[in-house]
């Protein structure tokens, strides 16, 4: 259950970034979480909840926009399959990540 | 400024009573700062560091231990994360090599700062290579990138050939994997090699996998061969 780490790591951003803006309170945080970025979004969503208390973000909303893996052959751009190997069927160039690793924080609604 | 690429681009826009703010921020920032003050740290003292992942039970210490076996020479060193217990870290020092606890408490990975922490007090001196012998768990220590050269990850016979599919984000970030265990293959009539290497291709791009049983010290001198590269590749700077 890292996700507690993550949502404390969130938070000090967030601060961080409210006090930049001289913002008095942060009422919406927007998310970009990867399918396979190792965190999930329900336990985050409930971490951030525990740990937003007392903070500039106590009363704001987390706003999780998903995103799915994609894995690309680099030679050929042709989309990986969800199940079968990890390499392009003409001529095994391995693939790549191209999606579903990151988690960003994108944009924070704030009221100042 | 945007914390993805510098472009500048948090600049807020005015809304009623508020402000919007771009940030495009890694979430894991700080992490990975504290993970690349290590690695330039390890880089200047020559110290190749390994992270060693898996399930609890995966064979992870014994992987170890029959390192210490096969190299008695080598320079070795280990930090091991547990919940509870040095258990680990006393098996190491028994095998010869120095080690250390770092007991966790409630935390299910260790994180750059804790191993930077562990490291400040106690420096294990001349060492060419230092394990981490991070918490037995295939789902928190894959996002904590901890300054290593290599994440290696251990993975046994016993737990399932489909076990890759379902940890898909360990595995992937995975430079090794190391099949342990594979002496008791004859008696799981459910597991195959075949198996297994299908499933990592199917999670990493380019699996690389060692099959080993420390029982038997079986695959041990690929291990130390991949060590050995590994090593010479940190000196030479590529990594």
């Amino acid at each position: 259950m890292h996700e507690y780490s993550v949502a404390c790591a969130l938070l000090d951003q967030i601060e961080a970034a409210a006090r930049a803006h001289d913002a008095t309170a942060v009422k919406v945080v927007h998310l970009a979480l990867g399918a396979q970025c190792g965190v999930e979004a329900g336990l985050l969503t409930g971490a951030f909840e525990l740990a937003r208390a007392g903070t500039v973000a106590a009363e704001a909303e987390l706003s999780i926009r998903p995103v799915p893996v994609r894995w690309v052959c680099p030679r050929c751009g042709g989309e990986r399959p969800s199940g079968a190997p990890l390499v392009c069927p003409d001529d095994g160039t391995p693939a790549r990540l191209e999606a579903g690793d990151e988690l960003i924080l994108e944009r924070l609604e704030m009221e100042v | 400024m945007c914390g993805t690429c510098g472009c500048g681009g948090d600049s807020p826009v005015p809304t009623a009573g508020g402000v919007d703010v771009e940030l495009h921020a890694r979430v894991m920032a700080h992490n990975d700062h504290a993970a690349e003050h290590n690695r330039a740290h390890f880089r200047e003292a020559g110290l190749t560091v390994i992270n060693l992942m898996g399930s609890p039970g995966a064979g992870k210490t014994a992987l170890l231990e029959a390192t210490a076996r096969a190299r008695p020479a080598w320079r070795l060193a280990a930090v091991s994360g547990d919940l509870a217990t040095d258990n680990d870290a006393a098996r190491l020092a028994r095998a010869g090599i120095p080690s250390r606890a770092i007991t966790t408490g409630t935390v299910c990975h260790l994180d750059a700062e804790m191993l930077h922490h562990a490291l400040h007090h106690w420096s294990p001196g001349d060492t060419e290579v230092l394990f981490v012998e991070n918490v037995g768990n295939l789902v928190c220590p894959a996002i904590f990138d901890l300054g290593q050269a290599a994440n290696v990850v251990c993975l046994s016979v016993t737990e399932g050939d489909d076990k890759p599919l379902k940890y898909p984000v360990m595995f992937r970030e995975a430079d090794l994997v190391v099949i342990t265990k594979a002496d008791l293959l004859p008696y799981l009539p459910g597991a195959s090699l075949e198996g297994l290497r299908a499933s990592l291709a199917q999670v990493m791009p380019e699996p690389r996998c060692i099959v080993t049983s420390a029982i038997g010290d079986d695959g041990t001198d690929e291990w130390l061969g991949w060590i050995d590269a590994l090593c010479a590749r940190t000196r030479g700077g590529e990594s």
